[in-house]
């Protein structure tokens, strides 16, 4: 009887399973899944939450257009809370668990360095949308961010410059990992190369979620008063970010004195902080939301519609940035590539990904080298404007490709400007 | 020149004046594409119609300046669009306007031009600014200006400022009487760009000094010795003021772990959360005010104070009643409950709020600050909180020394069967400190959205320090958290400005590991006899 029975829950259970793999299978050779991977919580959340929406939104469109190869995208959103070993967790889980075509995610260096094994032994493909430090090529990844000939450089050339301020003393100030430490390092010997000395810079960093910024303002301010004009430039990250440009503000340094550009704070980041007393602080990206073009039109538009569909808070304050607009390039990228490929195998795709191009919100043809898994991207450099916005003051005639081995890291010349292929 | 002057000071007065034409020749090169231009403009405008060249200028400084094919327009409030060489409204607005944007180095020109500008103005308020303004930014060329300045100047505090800019400007005079009469006069100074300037003097360049007079070198010595000597003094005290900021603010996150933690021995771990609960309603106090009474909106983190105190007191009286009252006497049970109630009322938030930060922007009578010298600036904000935490630290002695509630809450914690069989209501007493250290925890949230960020998590960058400052101070002391709390304030400071942030945190954690195991009852140890004990 029991035994009976058994055998009866047995099959009734493998026939439900039967019955429910098949619709599974069913459904997933429907959709394409892709896989979201950014911080919804924690330090990282007032810079990551908004590439979720932006890789929803464009996943959004692309359905509503008859999806990649006749079928429809499917997110998965999962949220690894600022926590980097996270990140590692999560990432297993969309690869091996959801089996996901392709990741978009991660902000910090850190938290990408912590899922690149997960990637190379999964095999996955993960598109990482934001300026980074470099000193880094892998197979499984695209960087659709700028590298620091990108960005860091362009920016410290410009405050070296006659309408910069001719800097001729820097502070570089970051949070304590890798990519302030690393992109400080190519900063420093880049400064060296144009004689800066050594007594003429300042290298400070802070915790994550630092909050108290009296001291390091107090010790820019005497740093600066030493003699000749003086530059900071901030690789804070995350919600520090609003306390450090709030103490910037009420301690009354004007960027007419003491300029100070940022690698990580964009427009979204400036929406939780009183940008009056900020006026002509720099940013330097390769794209602001401030940007005069049609693509840009378009993409802020749908963004700000997308947004008031959403009911995110403040939506009709929503901004576009540049890890956005990378995101967007990225997905976009990633779809022509599959065309492409016609088919979403990882291999398949990085082979089809070399040479795509795209119609950037930047205004510009954007290209992914054939070579080095990075986009050719302009750079822009941006001056804080009371609302919040920036007023582009310089810019590349166009594209400039990228270099993921910097040039003033002793021993980056043997290295190879190719992933090693699997 | 007299009658530029007079010309000058009725002018910015009178509006009509204003509207006399500027040649809109002048006024194209504004929006030049290079800097160059664009400051050879400025300067040309300056020169050519002193008078009428404030309000374009001003509008260009403030970024509503801007072109309409060829015409410059000024952007006025509401949509207005003005002509920038007649002042009058364009009604329609032309079509294709396109503001003039500028750099920091024009926005530099800018404002020293308009500084000089309005060293004539008739308001004592504005000419103070531009004497300020003129002095961060002083070169030869500005001498005829000062001198004429100084020839209108009666305010004695105005007269030294130029005087000062006056000296600056005529260190590279030829006549080295000139210069050492400058030099003499910086010595006054407590800008440390004046002791920049001062210092090559005392230099050798090669072989020969910088300054051939030896009589201006010795006065330059002596010179940038008192200046030192006040810039030390600043910035020791600004180091001081730092640390005593610091300290409030840790005494704010602490204070109410005081009352729940060191006086009643219930190991709140939710304490953190209580004080996002402050926090979130100035958040939403501000909401309000944006929504119903946008006129006193600067006003909104008065109504906070209340609010604040009383979500949070009431948060507090719910976990004390639902939860904590029947884990009394079992610390283990307690951490681990309260604990699990600081997950609970994260998540809640989270779920509210969202899990991004929410903003709270200052008041604009908290932004800014006063400048006490010009290397010691100590803003609003902060002493605006110093001041804050006095106040509740007050408010809250009294209430634990004068009130009745203050002696049952005494009573209860020393003896408590004793207090019980002379008729105190031990349980409601209970709930009531309970519910005031929560309500002070929720001050404290009020206070930090002013400068820290507010979201879910915020609780857990304060939970450590706050059980440090008490635990440190001595549990059972409020005398005890308020020497702890300034004191890891003031410590931290000096050694962040010596060590850097970074390692300051390892440091102090070290110590503070030192000191418990050398001192577990903490700087003031309670004297006399705890009935658990």
């Amino acid at each position: 009887m029991v035994r009976r029975n058994f055998m009866k829950t047995i099959s009734a259970v493998a026939v439900t399973a039967a019955f429910g793999l098949n619709s599974f299978a069913a459904l997933a050779a429907e959709t394409i899944k892709v896989g979201v991977l950014h911080s919804l919580s924690g330090t990282m959340a007032i810079s990551e939450t908004a590439l979720k929406e932006t890789v929803l939104m464009a996943i959004d469109e692309i359905n509503s257009k008859g999806g990649v190869l006749g079928r429809k995208l499917e997110p998965v959103v999962v949220d690894p809370a600022s926590n980097w070993p996270l990140f590692a967790e999560k990432a297993r889980q969309l690869l091996s668990k959801d089996k996901v075509a392709v990741v978009f995610g991660c902000w910090t260096s850190v938290s990408r360095k912590s899922v690149l094994p997960v990637f190379k032994e999964l095999n996955g493909l993960l598109f990482y949308p934001v300026q980074y430090e470099g000193e880094e090529l892998e197979y499984n990844v695209f960087y659709t961010g700028a590298a620091p000939n990108q960005q860091a450089i362009p920016a410290v050339e410009y405050l070296m410059s006659k309408d910069g301020g001719e800097a001729k003393r820097f502070v570089l100030l970051g949070t304590d990992y890798v990519y302030p430490r690393t992109t400080n390092k190519i900063l420093r010997a880049f400064l060296k190369s144009k004689g800066v000395a050594d007594a003429d810079i300042m290298e400070e960093y802070t915790p994550f979620g630092h909050s108290d910024y009296q001291t390091i303002i107090a010790k820019i301010k005497k740093f600066s008063s030493e003699g000749k004009k003086t530059a900071v430039v901030s690789t804070i990250n995350g919600d520090s970010n609003v306390p450090f440009y709030k103490e910037l503000g009420n301690a009354g340094i004007k960027a007419t004195d003491v300029p100070v550009v940022a690698f990580s704070v964009g427009e979204e980041e400036l929406r939780g902080v009183d940008t009056k007393p900020l006026v002509g602080h720099l940013a330097s990206w390769n794209y602001f939301m401030s940007l005069k073009n049609p693509q840009n039109e378009k993409f802020t538009k749908a963004y700000r519609a997308w947004a008031v569909k959403q009911k995110l808070p403040n939506a009709d304050k929503a901004v576009t940035n540049d890890p956005m607009e990378a995101t967007y390039i990225g997905i976009n990228m990633w779809k022509q590539a599959v065309e492409k490929a016609k088919s979403t195998d990882v291999d398949k795709v990085i082979a089809a990904m070399a040479g795509q191009s795209f119609k950037a919100p930047s205004g510009f043809t954007i290209k992914m080298d054939e070579r080095n898994h990075h986009l050719h991207k302009p750079v822009f450099i941006g001056e804080i404007k009371a609302d919040g916005q920036f007023n582009v003051v310089w810019r590349t005639p166009g594209p400039v490709r990228a270099q993921p081995w910097s040039p003033f890291i002793p021993g980056n010349e043997q290295r190879k400007d190719q992933p090693e292929g699997r | 020149m007299h009658k530029l002057r007079l010309l000058l000071g009725i002018c910015l007065l009178s509006i009509s004046c204003a509207q006399a034409a500027i040649d809109p020749g002048l006024l194209r090169p504004l929006a030049a594409d290079d800097s160059d231009t664009r400051i050879a403009a400025i300067l040309a405008l300056v020169e050519a119609a002193p008078e009428e060249a404030q309000p374009v200028l001003q509008a260009m400084a403030g970024d509503s300046l801007a072109v309409a094919g060829e015409r410059v327009v000024v952007l006025g409030a509401g949509g207005r669009v003005f002509d920038a060489a007649s002042n009058r409204e364009l009604t329609p607005p032309p079509a294709g306007i396109e503001t003039i944007g500028i750099n920091n180095r024009v926005r530099r020109e800018l404002a020293s031009a308009l500084a000089a500008l309005r060293l004539f103005s008739a308001e004592r308020e504005v000419r103070w600014q531009a004497a300020q303004e003129v002095n961060q930014n002083v070169d030869a060329k500005m001498l005829p200006l000062l001198d004429r300045a100084l020839a209108a100047e009666k305010d004695p505090k105005i007269r030294a400022r130029l005087q000062l800019a006056h000296a600056q400007a005529s260190l590279g005079s030829t006549d080295a009487a000139v210069r050492l009469a400058a030099v003499k006069t910086l010595g006054e100074s407590s800008d440390p760009r004046v002791r920049q300037l001062l210092l090559p003097l005392t230099e050798k360049q090669g072989d020969t000094w910088v300054e051939a007079d030896s009589a201006v070198r010795a006065a330059a010595g002596t010179s940038i010795r008192s200046i030192e000597q006040r810039l030390a003094w600043a910035d020791n005290l600004g180091r001081a003021f730092t640390g005593l900021s610091l300290g409030s603010i840790l005494l704010l996150a602490a204070l109410g772990l005081a009352i729940t933690y060191g006086v009643m021995g219930v190991i709140n771990m939710a304490h953190g959360e209580l004080l996002m609960v402050g926090a979130y309603s100035a958040w939403a106090m501000q909401s309000v005010f944006r929504a119903h009474l946008p006129g006193a909106l600067d006003w909104y983190l008065l109504a906070a104070i209340p609010v604040g105190f009383l979500s949070a007191a009431l948060v507090g009286v719910l976990m004390e009643r639902i939860v904590i009252r029947h884990l009394y006497g079992r610390p283990l049970e307690t951490l681990l409950a309260t604990w699990g109630i600081s997950l609970f009322l994260m998540q809640v938030a989270r779920t509210l709020f969202g899990a991004q930060n929410v903003e709270v922007a200052n008041p604009s009578w908290m932004a800014g600050g006063i400048e006490l010298l010009p290397n010691l600036m100590l803003p609003w904000n902060r002493i605006i909180i110093v001041a804050f935490s006095i106040a509740v630290l007050v408010a809250m002695w009294a209430i634990l020394n004068l009130s009745r509630l203050g002696m049952f809450v005494r009573a209860v914690t020393q003896n408590r069967p004793m207090a019980g069989c002379v008729g105190v209501p031990t349980g409601r007493v209970d709930t009531l400190a309970f519910g005031l250290g929560a309500g002070i925890a929720g001050l404290g949230g009020v206070a930090l959205s002013q400068i820290a960020n507010v979201g879910p998590d915020m609780g857990q960058g304060y939970i450590v320090d706050s059980f440090m400052v008490v635990v440190l101070g001595g549990v059972g002391q409020l005398a005890g958290a308020v020497w702890a709390a300034l004191g890891l304030g003031v410590f931290t400071k000096f050694l962040e400005g010596w060590t850097g942030a970074v390692v300051a945190k390892i440091v102090v954690l070290v110590l503070i590991i030192v000191f418990i195991q050398k001192r577990p009852q903490g700087l003031f140890a309670l004297k006399g006899r705890f009935v658990e004990s």
